[in-house]
């Protein structure tokens, strides 16, 4: 039987605006199965977002949704965290959202280890503005604020999301559809910061000024380049030249920040 | 029973007024001339389970207030000068998706880092106009450690009746000048809860203006399933731009606190009746303007004062009735010509406008006053 997706859809908010071909939809139902599978109670599950075109994700789900400022979404989830450790908190976004304005929220999210979920969709771009380029658009790429290719250096976010102190990191990519959810939903069941990076596609912005023909060929470039960790383990570094590994990256426990503060208000009242 | 009273800066005396008032959470990150309200929150909210938390940056403060605040938490965040500047956005996004909370900015010296521990009135329009787009704002200015205690309960209460962000705008002086505060008993004074909805979940939305100019808040996670954005939104807070809605929003937004002026304004008249020339002060400069006022008056000359402890929304209507009945309005003020703007709207010409500014870092003197309206009679 196909899975019911409406059934966690807001009623009468699709169609949505995402473009045809564009992967942050791919992820939308890869969360919705994952918050399925972890059970979450939608009464008492937030999803929060910044600006940009996979920040208009949270509007389309049923459950309290709050859609925030560009690049800010992980402070506003800290702090309702924070006021109600018991609530889930998720949050979603872009890769320019995350990283460039939003980047040192988001380090400090990840250095707190606060128990929250991040999926971040990087699409390498900055899609809803029309496509300039982003900390992980590829160096040499084609954006619209880089047309003679683009000179910067890119972040690697799971790199950045591990030094920075998150407990839980892992990537997949939206070709890699039915892992999406199994991910998302590892990192839910995680207690502590769980960034969760989808390697996805604006056909729109990224791809048209990149020579991707089709949403197919971005797909199969998904494909190719992707390689599950189990298998990179077994490859040489010639072999994975190039390549992004997939999975889940890293996987520790350390003190979760809303319980350390719970031991704190013990102390201060004198427990 | 005797009441609790103790010796404290203004900054503690926010803090105190704060726990009143029911805070729960604080975020913020630390600046001079402010921080003294976060140590205090910081040591005192664990006590009653209440939560502290220092952001990253200012930005990062104001949103956690927001997300705190909508989970049904007062929430309260200090800054100064180059921190509330960094807040302006989000500030506008709290006007917006009328989300209740307060921010104290302990102005100093400026533009940018400017003199952090010097005594500054800089920040008055950038309270009504630093954040872009049309927005009411409640902007509260006390004098005294005691009105700093009280204030911040009224800010708190303005904060969640208006589903506002409530700014309280302190001077340096205020906040590092110790004074004795009687602390209010339980119940002494009034403390306002914001209205939760009434209709079951499925009937709710955050922005119905049928239910009022303020629409009740549910807070997330006590079953009500909504959505919150910073876009112009309908009344199901979903985002819209159909202009009619736009505009509508938009006006309420601004009307639920322009015509709810009554129940907002507060200022305090010092001899007024029969005053020819009148002085318009508030925070730390408004103790010298007093003392000037007894000076003049020993002198002879009809003096007085008034006191805005509401600055915003501007207390047009009794500006302008001053100016009616005065020869002149003097405006003192740690800026080089704020508020006198201001008043010298409301005034239409019809008195004589007078600013003295100081902006040197050192307070405002009764003698400057003094010198100043000796030179406009
Ligand atoms: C403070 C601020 N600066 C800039 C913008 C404009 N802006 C909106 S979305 C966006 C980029 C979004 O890119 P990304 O987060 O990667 O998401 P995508 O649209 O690609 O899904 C920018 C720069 C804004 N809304 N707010
Ligand atoms: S512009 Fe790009 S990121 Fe935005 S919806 Fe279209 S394809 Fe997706």
């Amino acid at each position: 039987m196909a899975y019911d997706y409406e059934k966690s859809i807001r009623p009468g908010k699709l169609p949505h605006i995402w473009c045809p071909g564009c992967g942050h939809g791919i992820v939308m139902k890869g969360l919705i199965r994952a918050m399925d599978t972890c059970e979450l109670d939608r009464d008492n599950t937030a999803v929060v977002s910044g600006i940009g075109c996979a920040s208009r994700l949270p509007g389309y789900l049923d459950t309290c949704t709050l859609h925030t400022a560009h690049g800010r979404a992980a402070a506003f989830a800290t702090g309702i965290k924070m006021a109600k450790p018991d609530m889930n908190v998720i949050v979603v976004g872009g890769d320019g959202d995350g990283t460039a304005i939003g980047g040192n929220h988001f380090i400090h999210a990840c250095r707190r280890n606060i128990d929250m979920t991040y999926v971040i969709m990087n699409n390498s771009i900055y899609g809803m503005t029309g496509g300039q380029f982003s900390p992980c658009t590829p160096t040499g790429a084609k954006a619209s604020t880089t047309v003679y290719g683009n000179p910067d250096p890119t972040f690697d976010i799971s790199k950045l999301a591990i030094g920075a102190g998150a407990t839980f990191v892992a990537r997949g990519t939206a070709y890699h559809a039915v892992q999406i959810d199994k991910l998302i939903a590892e990192g839910i069941r995680h207690k502590g910061l769980a960034v969760i990076e989808i390697l996805d596609d604006c056909p729109t912005t990224y791809g048209r000024r990149n020579k991707f023909r089709s949403v197919i060929d971005m797909m199969k470039r998904l494909k190719e380049t992707a390689v599950p960790v189990t298998a990179a383990a077994k490859m040489t570094e010639e072999q994975l030249e190039g390549k992004v590994l997939t999975g889940v990256l890293y996987n520790t426990e350390k003190p979760e920040y809303t319980e350390q503060y719970a031991k704190l208000i013990k102390r201060a009242q004198g427990a | 029973m005797a009441k609790k009273v103790a010796l404290i800066q203004g900054n503690e005396a926010c803090a105190q007024g704060a726990l009143y008032a029911g805070c729960s959470f604080f975020a913020g990150y630390p600046i001079t001339p402010s921080t003294e309200v976060a140590e205090v929150m910081s040591i005192e909210l664990p006590k009653i389970g209440g939560k502290f938390i220092q952001m990253e940056d200012e930005i990062g403060a104001i949103a956690a207030l927001i997300g705190a605040a909508l989970t049904g938490a007062k929430a309260l965040d200090s800054t100064s000068g180059p921190g509330m500047s960094l807040k302006q956005e989000l500030l506008g996004y709290a006007c917006i998706a009328e989300i209740p909370c307060v921010i104290v900015n302990v102005q100093r010296g400026g533009p940018s880092t400017g003199m952090p521990t010097g005594p500054s009135q800089s920040d008055m329009q950038q309270a009504m106009w630093g954040t872009h787009g049309d927005h009411a704002a409640i902007v509260l200015t006390p004098a005294s450690c005691q009105e700093i205690y009280e204030e911040t309960v009224r800010a708190f209460n303005l904060a969640e009746k208006y589903r506002m962000p409530v700014q309280i705008q302190l001077d340096e002086i205020c906040a590092h000048m110790r004074e004795k505060v009687e602390y209010a008993e339980p119940g002494e004074l009034e403390v306002i809860d914001r209205e939760a909805p009434s209709v079951p979940p499925e009937e709710y939305k955050p922005y119905d203006a049928s239910k009022g100019l303020v629409p009740p808040l549910a807070s997330f996670g006590s079953g009500y399933r909504y959505h919150v954005t910073g876009l112009n939104k309908a009344a199901d807070g979903f985002p819209t731009t159909k202009a009619e809605l736009v505009d509508a929003e938009e006006r309420r937004q601004i009307d639920k606190i322009m015509l709810n002026q009554e129940d907002i304004q507060k200022n305090e008249e010092y001899l007024l009746d029969d005053a020819e020339v009148i002085l318009f002060a508030y925070g730390s400069t408004s103790r010298s303007a007093r003392y000037a006022v007894n000076e003049l008056r020993k002198d002879g000359v009809k003096a007085g004062m008034f006191r805005p402890l509401t600055m915003w929304p501007f207390p047009e209507k009794r500006v302008a009735e001053l100016a009616d009945q005065a020869g002149a309005i003097v405006c003192p003020e740690m800026n080089l010509g704020q508020m006198v703007r201001e008043v010298e709207r409301v005034a239409k010409g019809n008195c004589t406008v007078a600013h003295i500014g100081r902006v040197d870092g050192e307070p405002i003197n009764p003698g400057q006053i003094i010198d100043k309206v000796k030179e406009v009679l």
